[in-house]
This record gives C-alpha cells, sequence and structure tokens, in this order.
C-alpha cells in the first residue's frame, strides 16, 4: 500500500500539489484522474521521488520516502516499475536491449533467462518479432506497449503508469487496460495508474482519486463515479455531447 | 552581481555532480561495454581529424619557419628544433584539445541533454541506476584514456608532417631536419604534454556532462547548452594552459 499524507509541491510561486492525502491500495488499480495540467504527472513523480515534495509524507508499506538514504532509496526503487507518459524508451538500445535492461542491471540472470523473460513481457503487450527494431522505427502506440513490457519486465512491487493509452487506438486501449488489471491481480502489485480517459476509469477504477487544480476532489470507485452529485467531476465525466445526452435521459 | 552568484551555483553544482559521478559502477560488466562504446566514439572516431589537423599544421609551421627564417645566420638545425618544440609544448597538446572539445564537448552535452528532456534519465533514475554515474563516468575515462593517447599520435604526425613541409619548400635537407628535431631531446616535453591532455581531457568531458546532465527545457535548450558546453571547455582550457606552463616552466 502507497500512502500520500498532506502532500503539497511548489514550482516556483505556483503551487501544482496542494495538500494531498490519499491511499492506493494493494492488488487494486488505482486510478488518479483530472483535467490536462491539473497535476497527475506531478504527483506520480513526487510519489516515484524524481520530485521531492515541499511538504508532507509519502508512504510505502513501512518506508516513509524521504526518511530513506540513498542505498535505502535505490533498494526502494529496484520494487518500482514506471511507465512514463513520453514512454521514455532508451533510443540507443534496440527493444530487445530496451526490455532486458532492468533485469541486466541488477538481477545477474543467465542471458537465455533473461531472452525468455523479455519474449514474455513483449507477448503479453502483444508485440512479438520487434526485437531487433529501434524505438525511432515504431510507432507510438507501439513504443507504449514497449514501455509497459519494460515496466514490468523486474516484476514490480509498485507499478505506476502515466497515461498508458494516450496515443492509442480505443482497441489496443482496452488491451492494455485489461493487461494492467490482470497483472496487478495476477501478482498483487500496488498499481497506480493516471488517466483522463473515461474508458479506461470505468474498465478499470478500483479506487478513483480526481485531482482537480492541484488539490484532491473526490474518491471512489467505478461503481459510484457516474452517480456522483460532485460538479466539478461531472464536468470531467459529461464533458461531451454524447454523453451529457446520455446523462440527461438517464441511460 | 548575478552573474558572480550564477557562476558559484554552476560550480557548486558541477562538484555535487562529479561527487555522483566518481563512484564505483553498479554493474561492473554493463559499465565495460559502455566504457569501450565511449572509447569508440569519443576516442577513435576522432582520430581522422587530429590525424588531418596534425599534418597539415605541422606542414605549414616548418614551411613559415623556412620562409621567415631565411636569413643564413639561423643555423639548419634551429627548423627542427622549433618545430619540436611548438608541436610538443603547445600545439598538440593544447590545440588538439580545443579541436577535440569542439567535436566531443558538444557531442556528449547534446546526447545527455536529449536523453534528459525525453525523460530517459528520469526513467534510469526510476529503476534505481546512478544515472550520474552510469552515463558520465564512462565517458569522463574514455577521454582520459584516449586524449593522451590523440596526442601522442599528433605530435609525432605534425613532426612528420613538418618534414614533408621542409621537403616541399626544398631548401632545407632532411638530414638536418632530423639532426633538429633529436637536438636537446628530453622526455620532460613529452610527460609535459601528457599531463596537460589529461587535465584537458577530464575538464572537457565533465564540463560538457555537467551541461547536459542538468538541461532544463526543450530542443532549443539542447542547442545553448551543448554550445556552452565548447565554449566554456575552451575557456578553461586555456585558463588551465596558462596555470600549467606557469607551473612546470
Ligand atoms: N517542471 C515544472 N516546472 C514548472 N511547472 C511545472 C513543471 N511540471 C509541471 N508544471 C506545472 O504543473 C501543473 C501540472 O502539470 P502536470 O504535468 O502534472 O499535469 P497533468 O495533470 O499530468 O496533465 P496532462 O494530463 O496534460 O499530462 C501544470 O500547470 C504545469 O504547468
Ligand atoms: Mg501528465
Amino acid at each position: 500500500m502507497i500512502k500520500v499524507e498532506n502532500v503539497s509541491k511548489y514550482f516556483g510561486e505556483k503551487k501544482v500539489l496542494d495538500n494531498i492525502n490519499a491511499e492506493f491500495e494493494e492488488g487494486k488499480c488505482n486510478l488518479i484522474i483530472g483535467k490536462s495540467g491539473s497535476g497527475k504527472t506531478v504527483l506520480m513523480k513526487c510519489l516515484v521521488s524524481l520530485y521531492t515534495p515541499d511538504e508532507g509524507y509519502i508512504h510505502f508499506d513501512d518506508r516513509i520516502l524521504r526518511h530513506l538514504n540513498k542505498k535505502e532509496k535505490v533498494n526502494l526503487r529496484k520494487d518500482i516499475g514506471m511507465l512514463f507518459q513520453g514512454g521514455a524508451l532508451f533510443d540507443s538500445m534496440n527493444i530487445e536491449e530496451n526490455v532486458m535492461f532492468p533485469i541486466r542491471m541488477f538481477q545477474r540472470d543467465e542471458i537465455k533467462k533473461m531472452k525468455s523473460r523479455v519474449e514474455f513481457c513483449l507477448e503479453r503487450v502483444n508485440l512479438k518479432g520487434i526485437n531487433k527494431y529501434y524505438p525511432s522505427e515504431l510507432s507510438g502506440g507501439m513504443q507504449k506497449r514497449v514501455a509497459i513490457a519494460r515496466a514490468i519486465a523486474t516484476q514490480p512491487k509498485y507499478l505506476f503508469c502515466d497515461e498508458p493509452n494516450s496515443g492509442l487506438d480505443p482497441q489496443t486501449s482496452i488491451v492494455i487496460d485489461q493487461l494492467i488489471k490482470e497483472i496487478t491481480h495476477e501478482y498483487n502489485i500496488t498499481t497506480i495508474v493516471n488517466t483522463h480517459d473515461m474508458n479506461s476509469v470505468m474498465e478499470i477504477g478500483e479506487n478513483i482519486n480526481y485531482i482537480h487544480q492541484g488539490k484532491l476532489w473526490w474518491k471512489g470507485n467505478s461503481e459510484n463515479v457516474l452517480n456522483t452529485d460532485n460538479k466539478e467531476l461531472n464536468d470531467f465525466i459529461f464533458c461531451s455531447a454524447l454523453t451529457k445526452k446520455l446523462k440527461q435521459n438517464n441511460i | 552581481m548575478k552573474k558572480i552568484k550564477y557562476f558559484f551555483e554552476d560550480f557548486g553544482g558541477y562538484l555535487l555532480l562529479m561527487k555522483e559521478v566518481f563512484r564505483w559502477p553498479q554493474n561492473m560488466h554493463i559499465f565495460k561495454r559502455k566504457l569501450l562504446f565511449e572509447i569508440q566514439t569519443l576516442g577513435i572516431d576522432s582520430i581522422l581529424i587530429v590525424f588531418l589537423v596534425s599534418v597539415f599544421v605541422g606542414a605549414a609551421v616548418v614551411i613559415q619557419l623556412l620562409i621567415n627564417l631565411e636569413n643564413p645566420i639561423y643555423p639548419d638545425w634551429i627548423y627542427g628544433y622549433a618545430s619540436r618544440k611548438t608541436m610538443m609544448l603547445e600545439f598538440s597538446p593544447t590545440i588538439i584539445s580545443l579541436i577535440l572539445a569542439g567535436k566531443c564537448a558538444s557531442k556528449i552535452a547534446s546526447e545527455l541533454g536529449t536523453q534528459k528532456i525525453t525523460e530517459q534519465i528520469d526513467a534510469l533514475e526510476v529503476m534505481g541506476v546512478n544515472t550520474a554515474s552510469y552515463l558520465i563516468l564512462p565517458k569522463i575515462i574514455a577521454c582520459m584514456i584516449t586524449f593522451p593517447l590523440l596526442i601522442v599520435m599528433s605530435i609525432f604526425i605534425s613532426i612528420v608532417g613538418g618534414g614533408i613541409g621542409a621537403l616541399s619548400v626544398g631548401t632545407l635537407s632532411m638530414s638536418a631536419y632530423i639532426d633538429g628535431l633529436r637536438l636537446e631531446y628530453t622526455n620532460m616535453d613529452l610527460i609535459f604534454a601528457i599531463v596537460k591532455v589529461f587535465v584537458y581531457s577530464i575538464i572537457i568531458s565533465s564540463v560538457a556532462s555537467y551541461r547536459g546532465y542538468t538541461l532544463k527545457g526543450g530542443s532549443v535548450e539542447v542547442g545553448i547548452q551543448s554550445t556552452k558546453a565548447v565554449v566554456q571547455s575552451c575557456i578553461i582550457i586555456m585558463i588551465f594552459d596558462l596555470i600549467i606552463t606557469n607551473l612546470f616552466m
């Protein structure tokens, strides 16, 4: 479980995160949703300690991020897999080397074992036979899927996905959502997903945190998210003409 | 006033980064592979330009000497002697280092800068990799190994180039040129040159790495910082040239 306690983050004068309190549960897909620019990515980067919050604490089970020394932080990070919003594949390595990198760096296995793990991960994201390609030779969506494969290569305890299906077609999106849900349940991972895609919210939202202008506005799950009377959240969900109509007619 | 503040901030940041860089690699196998790769791209790929510049400047220096010191009061050995001293003490170590700064500093800074803005460095960091050491240490060590070798090569080639220059003018016999080259030769000059280049190699690689690694912003910034990397490492090289020369000579 990951617990966020009174976390605030400033960039200069601008308060990007405002006193956030949240809990992300083990074995569940925890969602952070919100408009573009609401602070989702910043919150996620605080969680993996790429940014240091100006106030507050982040607990990884019994470890408190702020109190860890360098070595303990490195050890914690070996339990973390992260998918960046832009993929962040290593452009000087081919796909196989990309996915193998975290395994090779920290788990000195035989090359054969590592290769079969890479095959397994790439197969899970529906990519086969592209091992020798370079990231620049793949489409954006394929890069994203490779990035997911890399994030799950080391079997992390905590999985962070920053907009896993932006830039993917609806069909592939669902496959990716299902994949994230499956591995979360299968390996009992604490998964945190940033998204503004309502399909994934309905698909995998077991614990939903809605962020609005850097504040945590609403908490719930996919069952009660549609019936909320929170105005900002309603505006967020029912923004298109189609969904507005459906809501008006109570479908 | 603001400039002075920036300078000290930069310098402090640079020292802190270097403290992170000089750490034992987390995975020796990966480090060795990266080191070999950097030796290839920073060292071996620079051989051609070092070769060309050395031949031509070596020849040009001897031709200039022959034309400008035409007076018969100068002994024949002066040409070889002067060209050797120029090449060993100043041209090869300093001027070739400036050329290497132009080539390698911009490469290092723009490579690291691009990795930074595409979040590749963040991705490494989240995996638990000590990114400063993983990315920068192989570059610095590759420069420390290859630059002195390149400079020794440059000294040799520029002297051969000088011979070609002498032949092309035709007023100086080869044996007189070689006599001049051998006159009062001491290994101290060579050691001096290698010490200088060793210092420069650290300056070029570390300053460029600092510029790239700490970059913030987008592609415009990559251009700005890689230019800065070249300019600043050149200036620092010139300053150290003066300091080292004063200390040793
Ligand atoms: N490095 C930074 N420096 C200054 N401000 C920043 C920085 N990173 C983010 N911000 C600001 O923080 C706010 C939140 O940004 P963030 O990237 O978290 O948005 P987001 O919710 O992830 O949006 P999106 O859905 O578009 O990815 C934005 O207003 C942005 O301007
Ligand atoms: Mg974002």
